[in-house]
């Protein structure tokens, strides 16, 4: 450790700060007194559902598909997932059916 | 209720106002708990390997508690270790932080309407809106008698407690934790996957979806993994404004 203490803290700081600006951004330009413009309210319809699409590939960001276990465990895992969840509509034994593939894979087998 | 009956007329019933409200907040909050079970288990297995990490780089268990309890964005801590100890450059770690996350920006951008006219609690939640509890609040259903603003307040609250309370079992304890729990982080992909195919299965077209993943996988081909995220962001913006007449227009039709 190189920094001093202070120095620590206005990084983090800088950090919250950053941090904060993204969450609080939207709802301070768009408050809930003033009408939203439409264009906002249309993206506020359609943008959950795209962004839930980013954040489950963001999960495989760090998963190289062409070398080491070429992702395997994680494609048997969500499809797991996914198959149960067709199957039994039950959130949570999806997840942890899924997940105990997962680490079964990762441990045993890869 | 059996105590009520004693008490005289008028103090019963502001009594009984008293008693449904916090009634109301408790039904929230056991409403909620089940919601964050899953995430309870990967917040609590990412908390330890956070607060492991904080650990080994040489900082003392008050770090990892501190920063997560203030920071709260998860993939953002294990960033910020690394700024920590290397060179002193305060506009390179606000920088960092914007770019790493950005994708918030929508979070709140979906969530306007949501949050919207819950009273105070609302800035607490804003400030919470991490990937899960973006997750859960923007696809959850709730029963109508139900006070939906608490029991998104308790999500928030609920995940936030567990991902501090990962963090500080992991500084403290961290080096003791003997049993095997490598993949265990999978439970976070997993919660993303289920709660993807229950917006799915609700929705009567997918355009909206296809886009998200459509143009994520794309863009994580072409610009990688440390990098994808805001040339995604831009591309499901423009695809989303490109396709804004006919996804309206189907909406339209489905009211």
């Amino acid at each position: 450790m190189t920094m001093s203490i202070s120095q620590q803290i206005i990084v983090i700081a800088m950090v919250v700060l950053g941090t904060v600006i993204t969450r609080f951004l939207p709802f301070l330009v768009f408050p809930s007194g003033k009408p939203t413009p439409n264009y906002i309210q249309y993206l506020g319809k359609v943008l959950p559902a795209a962004v839930l699409g980013l954040l489950v590939i963001y999960c495989f960001k760090d998963v190289s598909f062409l070398s080491g276990n070429h992702g395997i465990p994680e494609i048997i895992g969500v499809s797991v997932v996914t198959l149960l969840h067709y199957w039994k509509k039950n959130m949570l034994l999806s997840i942890a059916g899924g997940t105990i593939v997962y680490m079964l894979l990762v441990q045993m087998i890869f | 209720m059996h105590e009520n009956i004693d008490s005289p007329n008028e103090n019963s019933s502001s009594q009984y106002k008293d008693m449904s409200r916090s009634n109301q907040i408790w039904i929230a909050a056991r409403v909620a708990f089940p919601k964050t079970v899953p995430i309870f288990a990967g917040f609590v297995f990412l908390g330890i390997a956070y607060g492991l990490m904080m650990n080994s780089l040489g900082f003392s268990a008050i770090y990892p508690i501190l920063i997560s309890l203030i920071v709260f964005a998860g993939s953002m801590e294990f960033v910020a270790a690394n700024l920590l100890v290397g060179t002193f450059s305060p506009l390179t770690a606000l920088f960092l932080t914007l770019t790493v996350n950005a994708r918030h920006l929508f979070y709140g951008l979906s969530m306007l309407e949501k949050y919207d006219g819950i009273g105070k609690k609302k800035w607490y939640m804003v400030y919470g809106l991490c990937d899960e509890a973006f997750a859960i609040n923007s696809t959850m259903d709730v029963p109508k008698n139900i006070d939906k603003g608490w029991v998104m307040f308790f999500v928030t609250l609920f995940n936030h407690f567990y991902w501090v309370l990962g963090a500080t079992l992991g500084g403290i304890f961290g080096s003791f934790v003997n049993f095997n729990i490598e993949g265990l982080d999978f439970v976070m992909t997993a919660l993303f996957v289920v709660i993807f195919l229950e917006q799915w299965m609700k929705e009567e077209k997918h355009t909206s979806s296809l886009v998200g993943l459509g143009a994520s996988i794309v863009c994580l081909i072409i610009f990688g993994g440390s990098k994808f995220i805001i040339p995604a962001m831009i591309a499901i913006l423009g695809l989303l404004t490109l396709f804004r007449k006919s996804l309206e227009k189907a909406e339209a039709e489905v009211v």
